[in-house]
């Protein structure tokens, strides 16, 4: 199956932001909401557009091509999410599915993007490709949480390459390949016996002159970039461990002030 | 291959090249010290996950510099080296990798004077010195991969010996078994490194940055990295 969706946001003259445009093809389905759990940066800010991503039907499996772009005007603010985690699961003959997601946050705009884990069930194959292009003083908060099988599974193969970019420089390039056909992927240079991993990237103006420190969280890092960014690498025996710690982390470095309690998962 | 390149770059992938490679592991030190490596098998694991991620990232830009210098395009090093950062999260890996560069720019300053060691400014990253060094002694980006990549996994293996009390032969033995591997890797930078720098390899290796930062706390240790 192949399906397209397109989200833009545009900086409107009373200072909010406004939704210019949201295009969806099942199963990527993109829909306007309300603020939903701990919110960093924006803090339930009426003036920010919220928007979840819901996918219509399992998957994706095997076969299925999807492809999100997401264009945040200059001067606005998005709040994207998930409705649910991700199942990857294999196709009927062994094919690829694939995610491309294409981002630009344009000229002190802020992005916070804050998807569900996703689960790499037996036997998929999946690649998810994310670009981010920043704009000159964009913010960007992005975290992924990849869970290697459902309980007691063993998972599939999974690549996720993540590319950031700010004001046409390279801030951020990384891939990781886990799974059976990535050589030496459970080993202890990669990510050993953890079956939970994730990432948080901040990137935010303000560390020009003084970028966080380094710092290790247990099974983390909190890793500064050469840049005003921060990558946050943790890796975990299970999902709530790792969710944990990528939480602890993002109200270290970027706060989640306002917030209600967090939605019961 | 020519001969005489031969001796070249068996010169340069020489562990007893005077440019400082002896006293890092690679990671190996905090590995062993997290419990993560503690046998031969589990060595050749980590060895095999450094290969194909910090080590295929190092092949193809050792590749792309190589490739770089002798089409006479030195201006590509600065892209190289922001393109390098970008894919090395970890601030203790990219201070290790500059470090690990200078050395090897002035052991090469002196072993084969050129005008590119200049260039390269005063804090290069490792691999795209390495790059430079095999252009300068008439190498190929096939034979700057595969330099990088060997130095991926024989600092880690000789640590090992160190570190664990390890058979010397049975550690031998893995890197031989790694051979099919490495060559793999080196064919695939020098393929890649053949087209935009933004999209050589960027392969993550979580652990062994997680590896790098704690590392970097410890007051007392056998290895620099």
């Amino acid at each position: 199956m192949r399906a397209r969706a397109t989200l833009a946001t545009a900086l409107a003259a009373d200072g909010r932001t406004r939704v210019a445009t949201l295009h969806s093809q099942a199963p990527l389905t993109l829909r306007l909401t309300h603020p939903k759990g701990p919110e960093p940066w924006t803090g339930h800010d009426a003036g920010a557009a919220r928007v979840c991503v819901a996918a219509s039907a399992a998957g994706p499996i095997g076969g299925d091509d999807y492809d999100l772009t997401v264009d945040v005007g200059a001067g606005s603010t998005l709040v994207l999410r998930d409705i649910s985690a991700t199942l990857l699961l294999p196709g009927p003959h062994g094919e690829l599915s694939r995610l491309r997601t294409t981002v630009q946050v344009g000229a002190g705009a802020t992005l916070v993007w804050l998807p569900e884990p996703v689960i790499a069930a037996h036997g998929c194959r999946h690649r998810s490709d994310i670009r981010v292009e920043l704009g000159t003083g964009a913010r960007l908060i992005l975290s992924e949480q990849l869970l290697l099988g459902r309980h007691g599974e063993q998972p599939g193969s999974v690549v996720q390459h993540l590319r950031v970019r700010l004001a046409g420089r390279p801030l951020l390039n990384q891939q990781l390949a886990v799974g059976p056909g990535a050589a030496g992927w459970d080993g202890s240079a990669v990510i050993g016996d953890r079956r939970a991993i994730g990432s948080l990237v901040v990137v935010d103006p303000g560390w020009t002159e003084h970028p966080p420190e380094p710092a290790l969280l247990g099974d983390a890092a909190v890793l500064p970039l050469a840049g005003p960014a921060v990558l946050v690498s943790a890796l975990a025996p299970d999902a709530l461990t790792l969710r944990r710690c990528l939480d602890t982390a993002l109200a270290r470095l970027a706060g989640t002030h306002g917030h209600r309690q967090p939605a019961a998962r | 291959m020519a001969a005489e390149t031969l001796a070249a770059l068996l010169l340069l992938a020489d562990g007893r090249l005077p440019a400082g490679g002896h006293a890092h592991s690679g990671g190996l030190e905090p590995t062993v010290a997290a419990g993560g490596v503690h046998d031969i098998a589990s060595l050749e694991e980590f060895l095999r996950g450094r290969a194909t991620t910090s080590g295929a990232v190092a092949a193809a830009f050792a590749a792309a510099a190589c490739a770089a210098l002798t089409a006479g395009d030195t201006g590509r090093f600065a892209v190289l080296d922001a393109e390098l950062d970008a894919r090395t999260p970890s601030p203790a890996l990219r201070a290790t990798s500059r470090k690990l560069g200078r050395q090897l720019q002035r052991a090469m300053r002196a072993i084969r004077p050129h005008p590119c060691w200049a260039e390269l400014g005063s804090r290069p990253h490792h691999p795209v010195v390495l790059g430079a060094a095999a252009a300068v002694s008439g190498l190929s980006p096939s034979a700057a991969a595969l330099a990088a990549v060997h130095d991926a996994v024989a600092g880690p293996a000789t640590a090992a010996v160190r570190l664990l009390g390890l058979d010397p032969f049975a550690t031998h033995a893995v890197l031989a078994r790694l051979g099919p591997l490495l060559d793999d890797v080196a064919a695939d930078a020098t393929r890649r490194a053949a087209g935009s720098p933004a999209d050589l390899p960027a392969s993550a290796a979580p652990l062994l940055d997680l590896a790098a930062e704690r590392h970097a706390t410890w007051e007392v240790r056998l290895f620099a990295s």
